[in-house]
């Protein structure tokens, strides 16, 4: 059962702000995603090892080269603000 | 008073030294302009996929096995959750429940007494950027971001909670950096982040079996700054229960100006990193022979060295640990006993003399001028008597600054040792001449007289005359007399 303090949990940690309408709505709907996800326990898993991944790929990997980088103008379009060559952020705490 | 027990465990990051990064091929290069060594890749951009360097994980593996550890034969990598700007996908890929390596140890060496400490696991991570901060971080109204260091690799070394003080904690992370260093994976330069370090810290009463309740210290930057922290931490600790309070978890960061830990603002539920496989890489499955090719070439480790220049040299233990510490300084001692029997007189001298002036120049034996040969040849001078013990000073110092041969230097500036009688002997009678008080007092039976007249005769000749036959001749004629 989902709980509205596990809403305003992961809001938190998701930097979300809601409004105490969307906690609740949210609280419904998440219960209601995990519960039709409950299906999957329907499953005999008993004879399946569990994995981390569903490809067969394995081992793959890059030599160590340096390749190109993005230009300056690039590397900053997209951010919201700017200082020189540096991204620019709200204050830590 | 209740008498303590200290618990120490070290969490060690570690940067691999290969060309491009982990994920992807932008350069690991230290200090280029901000935000210049990116790409789509390390930059979190959309629709970008990650590719593991193959000479992280082959790096990896040999620190691993230097350090006593297991290979895992199945390993994957996790996303670890965060909202911090250092990292531009709120998240870091690392490895959580099936790291790259497991169960190792290291032997450190504290007050005579040799501890085994375990390494309970090594895995591998992507680093993250650098935040600038006007003014400090409490006050600064905003940050800047350079990603250049997102995306350098590193291994995370994580210890078993077994160091009992301050001083194993330093030996440990000192033996940590050495062995890797021997390896070649990393420069391990503490001031340039390539090595970092934070601590878990408890305290418990002295037979108790429980863990005390533990905090975490951060922003400790050099072997000085851990010791300092840890003891600095222990006795806070130490003086709360004594009070009757209780410990808080909590992270700490070490204040080096003022010496002490403070508490960091606590991110809320930062730990709460909600760990997940990484869906865009594939798992590795180790190859044995290829993890047998690899320890094939780790060089000799520096326990094994060390031990060797006790049996084969004949050393003090004190001397083969100074002389083992780097590999640069290992081999070039051992270039200098090819060239020049006397191991204990090369110790000497590279311990003495040598590390002194390096110390003073804030360099490393690498950047020495003097090479083996000529610190060998100076010997040899002495050997042969061409220069004595206090001159060979002088010339060494020579050496060091100006990177000429010992005999150029002996040669240039006349430093030639004083070795015939008749020169001496004049040098002897003149002294004698006009310091007749000083022989009073000297046949009167005061000893310390005729130290201040072997000092007359080495200022007369500029410390060049041969010191024995200076002792021979005084003695003679001041008995004589």
């Amino acid at each position: 059962m989902i709980t509205i303090k596990d809403v305003e949990h992961v809001a938190l940690l998701a930097r979300l702000e809601l409004s105490e309408e969307e906690k609740q709505m949210y609280t419904k709907q998440l219960d209601a995603i995990l519960e039709y996800a409950q299906v999957l326990n329907e499953l005999d898993t008993d004879d399946v090892p569990p994995t981390a991944h569903v490809l067969h790929l394995r081992n793959v990997w890059r030599e160590d080269e340096v390749g190109e980088h993005l230009p300056p103008d690039e590397v900053l379009a997209n951010a919201p603000e700017t200082e020189g060559q540096f991204f620019k952020v709200p204050r830590i705490v | 008073m209740t008498e303590y027990e200290t618990i120490i465990g070290l969490e060690v990051h570690v940067e691999l030294k290969t060309k491009s990064k982990i994920f992807c091929p932008s350069s690991t290069e230290f200090g280029g302009d901000p935000n210049t060594h990116v790409c789509p890749v390390c930059l979190g951009l959309p629709g970008v996929l990650p590719v593991l360097n193959k000479k992280v994980l082959e790096y990896a593996i040999r620190a691993a096995l230097a350090l006593n550890c297991e290979i895992a034969e199945y390993s994957k990598f996790d996303r670890k959750n965060y909202y911090y700007p250092d990292l531009p996908k709120n998240y870091q890929i690392s490895q959580y429940d099936l790291p790259l390596a497991r169960n190792g140890y290291l032997n450190i060496e504290v007050n005579g007494q040799t501890r085994r400490i375990g390494i309970t696991r090594i895995h591998m991570e992507e680093d993250a950027g650098k935040l600038i901060h006007q003014g400090t971080i409490a006050t600064s109204p905003y940050s800047l971001v350079d990603y250049n260091r997102t995306g350098v690799p590193l291994i995370e070394i994580v210890s078993e909670p077994d160091m009992r003080s301050p001083e194993e904690a330093r030996a440990y992370l000192e033996k940590l950096k050495t062995i890797i260093q021997y390896t070649g994976v990393s420069d391990c330069k503490m001031e340039e982040g390539s090595l970092r370090c934070d601590a878990n810290v408890s305290v418990r009463p002295k037979g108790s079996r429980e863990f005390g309740t533990k905090t975490e210290i951060k922003n400790m930057n050099s072997f000085k700054a851990l010791q300092r922290a840890l003891a600095y931490e222990v006795e806070r600790q130490i003086a709360v229960l004594e009070e009757g309070g209780r410990i808080i978890q909590e992270t700490r960061t070490w204040d080096e100006s003022k010496g002490v830990t403070l508490p960091m603002r606590s991110k809320e539920e930062a730990h709460d990193y909600r760990y997940f496989p990484e869906p865009d890489l594939v798992p590795l499955i180790i190859d044995r022979r290829w993890v047998e090719e690899i320890r094939a070439t780790l060089p000799e480790l520096p326990d094994e060295r060390r031990n060797r220049y006790i049996k084969r040299y004949d050393l003090p233990a004190y001397d083969a640990t100074v002389l083992t510490a780097t590999k640069e300084m290992a081999d070039y001692f051992e270039e200098c006993v090819a060239l020049y029997p006397n191991a204990k007189a090369v110790s000497n001298w590279m311990m003495g003399d040598l590390a002194r002036l390096l110390n003073a120049h804030n360099m490393d034996i690498t950047q020495c001028k003097v090479s083996p040969r000529q610190l060998t040849d100076m010997l040899k001078l002495m050997d042969r008597g061409t220069i004595s013990g206090k001159i060979a000073k002088t010339v060494f110092e020579e050496m060091f600054t100006t990177g000429k041969d010992p005999e150029q230097i002996v040669q240039e500036k006349g430093l030639v040792q004083i070795t015939d009688e008749g020169t001496i002997a004049a040098v002897v009678d003149e002294v004698l001449a006009s310091n007749a008080k000083v022989v009073e007092d000297y046949l009167k039976g005061k000893d310390r007289a005729f130290g201040f007249l072997v000092g007359q005769v080495m200022k007369a000749t500029r410390g060049k005359a041969n010191p024995e036959l200076v002792n021979r001749l005084l003695r003679e004629k001041l008995h004589s007399s």
